[in-house]
C-alpha cells in the first residue's frame, strides 16, 4: 500500500473533503440530488463495515446484508415501539453486533475454515431473508410494530433531535447527520487500527499461526472484528431505513449482499476510503443507468464491473494511491512509511 | 533433575496415519540449559517442536513446562507461558515492515513506549536496523529468518525453540548465528535443531540425537560425534 493516504497527512485530508462535501453539496445540489446523496452515504458506510472485516481482518463474508437488514429492522421495530429515535438508533447497532459476535462466536471458535465461512455468512443473509418473508400477516408483530413480510415496514418514524420526538430530522439535517457518521465511523475505524487490537488484528490476517506462536488468540480479535463490522452494517442499515421510512426483507438479500462485495472490491481490499469510494461509484452509476431506458441498467453495471476487476484487480484507490505515489519524490514520504499498517 | 526441569516430555509420541513420527520420547531440558537437537531428516525432530508449542497435538504422554501440564494447551498459551519458537519454514508476517514485525511481538506484555524501545534493541542486536521499514516479504530467504529469531526475541520468552536457524545462510552468517545463540543463552534456556555439524561444534554442550522418531543418543557434543550410531544413521547419511 502507497503510504500517501496513510499517516496523520492522508487521514487530515480525507476528514476535510469529508467535511467540504458535507458544506458544498447542499449549497449546490437541489434537494432531490442531496436525498440521493443521503442514501450513497448509507451505502458508504455499509461498504466500510466489510472493508473492515475482510480487508484488515481477513474475515470473508458473502452475507454483511445479514447486518444491514438486521439494523434496519431493529430500528424500525425499535422506532414504532418507543417512539423516540434514540433507542431505537442504539438499538440498530447492537443487534446485529450482538448477532454477529454469537454468529462470529460458532464460527472462529468452532474452526469453521475461511470457504465455509463464505457460504455460512450467505446461508445465513439467505434464512433471515426468508424468514422475514414469511411474516405476513398481523400475528407477526413485536409490540406495535407489524413485521409486514415481503411488503416490508412502511412509515417507520425518522430520526428526531435527541429527547423531542416531535422534532424529525430535515432531508439537510439528515444529510449532515449521515456524513457525520460516515466520517466517525472512518474516524474510528482508523484509530482502531493504529490501536494494539488494530495491529494485532492485521498480523493475524498476514499469518494467523506466527500470531498464536506469539501468544495472541485469533479467534478473540476476528469475534471482536466481526462484531463491530456487524454494529457498522446495522447502523448502515438504520440511515438506509431512515432514509426510505421503509424497510423490506430485500435488505437481507443476495443481490444487497453481492453489491457491498463489490463496492469492496471495486474500491480496494485494504483500506477504508476504497470501499467509501466503491460506494459512492457504484450507486451513483446506478442512478445514472436507471434514468436511461435504452440499455439494462444490470447489464451496463456487469459490463464496468467486469472491465474494472480485469483492468484494475487491486481496486481504484490502491491503484491511485500507487500512480500518485510514483509522481510524488519518495524523500516526502519517507517519514510515513512505517505506517504501512494504517491503511486509508 | 526433574524437579529442576524447564520442560518435561514424558513417553511422548505423535502419529499420522501409520507414520509414527514421534515415539515414546523422554525428555527433559534444565532451566538455562542450551540443547541441540540433532537427526536425518523425517526423524521426527520438526514434528516434536510442533508438540512442545501445541501446533499438534500428541497421540500419547504428557508434556510440562515448569510444572504446567500443556499436553493438550493451546499453542497462544504455551506462548504465554514463556516459549518461543522460530519455525524450520519462517513463519513471519509479510504484508507488513521488518519493524512492525517485531512490535507486534513486544506490544502483547508491554505498553508502547517500552515495546517500541525492545525493538530497537532488537534490531540493533540483529543488525536488522537498516532494513526496519522494508516489508517481510520481499526480503532474502536468510533475512527473514532473522526478523523470525528478531520477533521470537522481542517476545522475550524463557525457553526459545530454533528450528534450523543456519539454513541458508552464508558462513559468516552461520558464525554470527552460532555467536547469538551463545549470547541468549547467558539469560534463556535454548533447543536448537541443526543440520551443520560445524555449526553443531560451535555451539552445542549437550546433544540429542533423533532417529525415526525416537531418542538414539543424549550426550556431551565430544561423546555423540564420536558414537558409532551416530555415524551410522547420520553422519554416514548425509557424508558429512
Ligand atoms: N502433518 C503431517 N502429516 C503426515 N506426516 C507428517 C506430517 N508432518 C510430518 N510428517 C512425517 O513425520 C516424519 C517426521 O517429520 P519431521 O518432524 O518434519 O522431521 P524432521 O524435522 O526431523 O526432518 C516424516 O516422516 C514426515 O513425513
Ligand atoms: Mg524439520
Amino acid at each position: 500500500m502507497s503510504p500517501l493516504f496513510t499517516g496523520r497527512a492522508g487521514f487530515a485530508l480525507v476528514i476535510a473533503a469529508g467535511v467540504i462535501v458535507t458544506i458544498a453539496l447542499p449549497l449546490i445540489d437541489g434537494m432531490f440530488g442531496l436525498v440521493q446523496a443521503t442514501v450513497f452515504i448509507a451505502m458508504a458506510v455499509l461498504a466500510l463495515s466489510l472493508g473492515f472485516i475482510w480487508g484488515f481482518g481477513g474475515i470473508m463474508c458473502f452475507g454483511q446484508s445479514a447486518f444491514f437488514g438486521l439494523g434496519g429492522y431493529a430500528y424500525a421495530i425499535a422506532a414504532i415501539d418507543f417512539g423516540g429515535s434514540s433507542w431505537a438508533v442504539l438499538l440498530a447497532i447492537a443487534v446485529p453486533a450482538a448477532f454477529a459476535a454469537m454468529l462470529g462466536y460458532f464460527m472462529f471458535y468452532g474452526r469453521i475454515s475461511d470457504a465455509y465461512m463464505g457460504v455460512i455468512t450467505l446461508t445465513v443473509a439467505v434464512i433471515l431473508y426468508n424468514v422475514m418473508n414469511s411474516t405476513s400477516g398481523s400475528q407477526y408483530h413485536i409490540g406495535a410494530a407489524e413485521l409486514g413480510g415481503f411488503n416490508g415496514m412502511p412509515s417507520v418514524p425518522p430520526i428526531n433531535l435527541p429527547g423531542d420526538p416531535s422534532a424529525a430530522l430535515s432531508p439537510l439535517q439528515f444529510f449532515i447527520l449521515s456524513m457525520i457518521l460516515l466520517m466517525a465511523v472512518y474516524t474510528g475505524l482508523r484509530l482502531l487500527l493504529a490501536s494494539r487490537f488494530g495491529r494485532v488484528l492485521v498480523a493475524i490476517r498476514e499469518n494467523e499461526t506466527r500470531a498464536m506462536l506469539l501468544g495472541y488468540d485469533p479467534r478473540f480479535y476476528k469475534l471482536v472484528a466481526f462484531a463491530i463490522g456487524g454494529g457498522i452494517a446495522g447502523l448502515s442499515g438504520c440511515l438506509f431505513t431512515n432514509w426510505g421510512g421503509f424497510i423490506s426483507p430485500t435488505a437481507f438479500s443476495l443481490a444487497q449482499s453481492a453489491q457491498i462485495i463489490i463496492f469492496v472490491l471495486l474500491g480496494g481490499i485494504g483500506t477504508l476510503l476504497g470501499p467509501i469510494m466503491g460506494a459512492v461509484a457504484i450507486e451513483y452509476l446506478i442512478t445514472l443507468t436507471g434514468t436511461q431506458h435504452r440499455f439494462d441498467a444490470n447489464l451496463i453495471l456487469g459490463v464496468i464491473l467486469l472491465g474494472f476487476v480485469l483492468l484494475v484487480p487491486q481496486g481504484v484507490v490502491p491503484a491511485i494511491a500507487a500512480q500518485l505515489a510514483r509522481v510524488i519524490p519518495a524523500r516526502r514520504r519517507a517519514g510515513a512509511s512505517s505506517q504501512t499498517v494504517t491503511a486509508p | 533433575m526433574s524437579g529442576t526441569a524447564l520442560l518435561q516430555a514424558s513417553g511422548v509420541s505423535k502419529r499420522f496415519g501409520g507414520v509414527t513420527a514421534v515415539d515414546t520420547v523422554d525428555f527433559s531440558l534444565a532451566e538455562g540449559e542450551l540443547r541441540c537437537l540433532i537427526g536425518p531428516n523425517g526423524a521426527g525432530k520438526s514434528t516434536f517442536f510442533k508438540l512442545l508449542t501445541g501446533q499438534l497435538a500428541p497421540s500419547t504422554g504428557t508434556i510440562k513446562f515448569r510444572g504446567h501440564d500443556v499436553t493438550h494447551a493451546k499453542t497462544h498459551e504455551i506462548a504465554r507461558l514463556g516459549v518461543g519458537i522460530k519455525t524450520q519454514i519462517p513463519n513471519v508476517f509479510n504484508g507488513l515492515i521488518v519493524r512492525e514485525n517485531l512490535y507486534v511481538s513486544a506490544i502483547r506484555i508491554n505498553k508502547p513506549a517500552r515495546a517500541r524501545a525492545i525493538v530497537d534493541e532488537v534490531l540493533a542486536r540483529l543488525a536488522l536496523t537498516d532494513i526496519a521499514d522494508r516489508l517481510v516479504g520481499v526480503l532474502a530467504h536468510g533475512q527473514r529468518q532473522w526478523v523470525e529469531i528478531g520477533a521470537v526475541l522481542a517476545q522475550e520468552p524463557d525457553l526459545i525453540l530454533l528450528d534450523e536457524p543456519a539454513a541458508g545462510m552464508t558462513h559468516e552468517e552461520v558464525a554470527r548465528t552460532a555467536q547469538l545463540i551463545r549470547e541468549i543463552n547467558r539469560t534463556k534456556a535454548l533447543i536448537v535443531v541443526e543440520h551443520d555439524m560445524q555449526f553443531i561444534r560451535m555451539i552445542a554442550k549437550q546433544v540429542t540425537v533423533f532417529n525415526q522418531g525416537r531418542i538414539l543418543v543424549e550426550d556431551n557434543v565430544e561423546h555423540v560425534l564420536a558414537n558409532q550410531a551416530v555415524r551410522d544413521v547420520y553422519l554416514g547419511k548425509r557424508a558429512a
